[in-house]
């Protein structure tokens, strides 16, 4: 049976994590993704896991280990935020180069510098490259839901892929909610066994991983990796309908709120969705067509889909917690009017760049927000394509 | 060298059968090559076991010569043969 519980978004993810129940663990705290394998080496010393948790000494050794323990044929996890998400870069890209189902959550914070430990999405954005997964989750129910999917999806024979799952650091990763967990033993049988690809221990068959691959093989494995993330596409809408079928609650590459009747629409992630959606409610009592796109999966990009649900519109406003510092906008802003391009009608689009190291985004800012797209959805024109809202 | 293989039938995640560094001759890039006197030489094996590259070739306890397949001229054979007055292992320049 499933049960209602009381859980902050560390301890939904904590939690995911112990009936996932890998093999290996090794993370170093950071603020604010701590107390989930805080949380989870206790788990560990109560022995109410099976994990050999290795506590390293930064998080280039954490993502290090957690790659040698998913090639040795372990289902392996870490853990992190920010600056930690930044000293695991390098290694980032080998875990998907060589194929590694690792599961990672990430709580989004600020990138220093200036040194800042509140939410904005600087630092998965900078990742976005890496070959790696990336599930944004709106409050701790679908962060708790999305690990277990994030399992599924990465250990999948096409996929064989790294996957990160986000939640915004503090407002999710702090604050308690109720979620619905399911009972140890579904989750364990939704689970399965590890379906190790990699078995570097097996030393019946070796294997060499990771040898140098130059000029006349690098460019194949590369591609390798990109048709592993088109197959992603479709394993996660798989995964995501099964979920629904089996637990109730269906997931996709994004959920649409009011869309499909709406004039003009918000494209976000994360948090933010849920108090656009409570603005978004007001707006529509006063007969304005607002909707909003929040985007759960962010890579791989699920450009064709997000078009054809947008194309309809008059009007978008894309509303992203990272610069990017592009002079041209954020980087979402670009995803979203790059894969508008081959629409034959297409809405307008404007960028609101907010809430960087965590500076709330109020009613106010949402409202401010929501009065210039009517604008624009009326004039046909974008007065200021790239805007901060909340900045002095 | 074997059919270099495409992104279709390339197995995934850069993972290889061990050993297939036999197959790669490593040696082709050597500016100097080492030379053995088989007249002085004593099979002491110093070259053997110095060798970072395995490329001593031993048969039945005696040192028969360098597998030039995979010699780097790196010259530590050369550096560490104690025959005396003259060297059993000299490095010349390749061609």
């Amino acid at each position: 049976m499933p049960q209602i519980v009381a859980k902050t978004g560390n301890e939904a993810m904590a939690e995911a994590m112990r009936q996932i129940n890998p093999d290996v663990v090794a993370a170093y705290p950071i603020t604010p993704a701590t107390e989930i394998v805080m949380i989870f080496s206790q788990f560990v010393a109560d022995g109410l896991v099976d994990t050999e948790y290795v506590p390293v000494e930064s998080e280039h050794s954490a993502m290090s280990a957690t790659i040698a323990a998913s090639a040795a044929g372990a289902r392996a996890m870490t853990g992190t935020s920010s600056q930690g998400l930044a000293l695991m870069y390098e290694m980032l890209p080998i875990a998907s180069a060589l194929r590694l189902p690792i599961v990672m959550p990430e709580v989004n914070r600020a990138l220093s510098g200036p040194i800042n430990i509140h939410n904005d999405h600087s630092d998965t954005f900078g990742a976005r490259d890496f070959g790696w997964i990336q599930i944004f989750s709106e409050n701790s129910q679908e962060a708790y839901d999305n690990m277990l999917q994030a399992v599924k999806i990465a250990e999948h024979p096409k996929v064989k892929l790294p996957a990160m799952v986000t939640t915004d650091g503090f407002i999710i990763s702090h604050c308690l909610e109720k979620i619905e967990m399911h009972d140890d033993a579904t989750a364990k049988e939704y689970i399965g066994k590890f379906p190790a690809y990699t078995k570097l221990l097996d030393i019946k068959n070796p294997v060499t991983l990771g040898a140098l691959d130059l000029q006349n093989y690098y460019f194949e494995h590369k591609r390798q990796v990109a048709e592993a993330m088109k197959e992603a596409k479709r394993v996660i809408l798989e995964v995501g309908r099964d979920y629904g079928k089996k637990f109730g609650r269906e997931y996709g590459f994004f959920e649409s709120y009011k869309l499909d009747d709406a004039e003009m629409a918000v494209v976000c992630l994360g948090s933010f969705a849920g108090s656009a959606k409570a603005v978004i409610d007001e707006y529509r009592e006063k007969g304005i067509k607002i909707g909003l796109l929040k985007i759960r999966v962010y890579r791989p990009f699920p450009a064709e889909e997000i078009a054809a649900a947008l194309a309809h519109l008059k009007a978008v406003a894309v509303v992203e917690k990272c610069d990017g510092f592009a002079a041209k906008g954020g980087p979402l802003y670009d995803e979203i009017r790059s894969c508008l391009y081959d629409q034959q009608k297409r809405p307008l689009v404007a960028d609101y760049i907010v809430g960087l190291g965590g500076r709330e985004v109020t009613h106010a800012h949402i409202t401010e927000i929501f009065d210039e797209l009517k604008e624009t959805a009326a004039s046909g024109k974008v007065k200021e394509p790239i805007q901060y809202k909340g900045v002095r | 060298m074997a059919k270099e293989l495409g992104w279709k039938e390339l197995p995934e995640g850069d993972e290889l059968k061990a050993g297939t560094a036999a197959e790669f001759h490593t040696g082709d890039w050597r500016s100097k090559r080492p030379v053995k006197d088989d007249k002085t030489c004593i099979n002491c094996m110093f070259c053997y076991i110095y060798c970072p590259d395995s490329a001593i070739i031993v048969k039945d306890g005696k040192m028969m010569g360098i597998d030039y397949n995979y010699c780097k001229g790196c010259g530590i054979c050369e550096n560490v043969c104690p025959v005396k007055p003259v060297k059993a292992i000299k490095m010349v320049n390749e061609r």
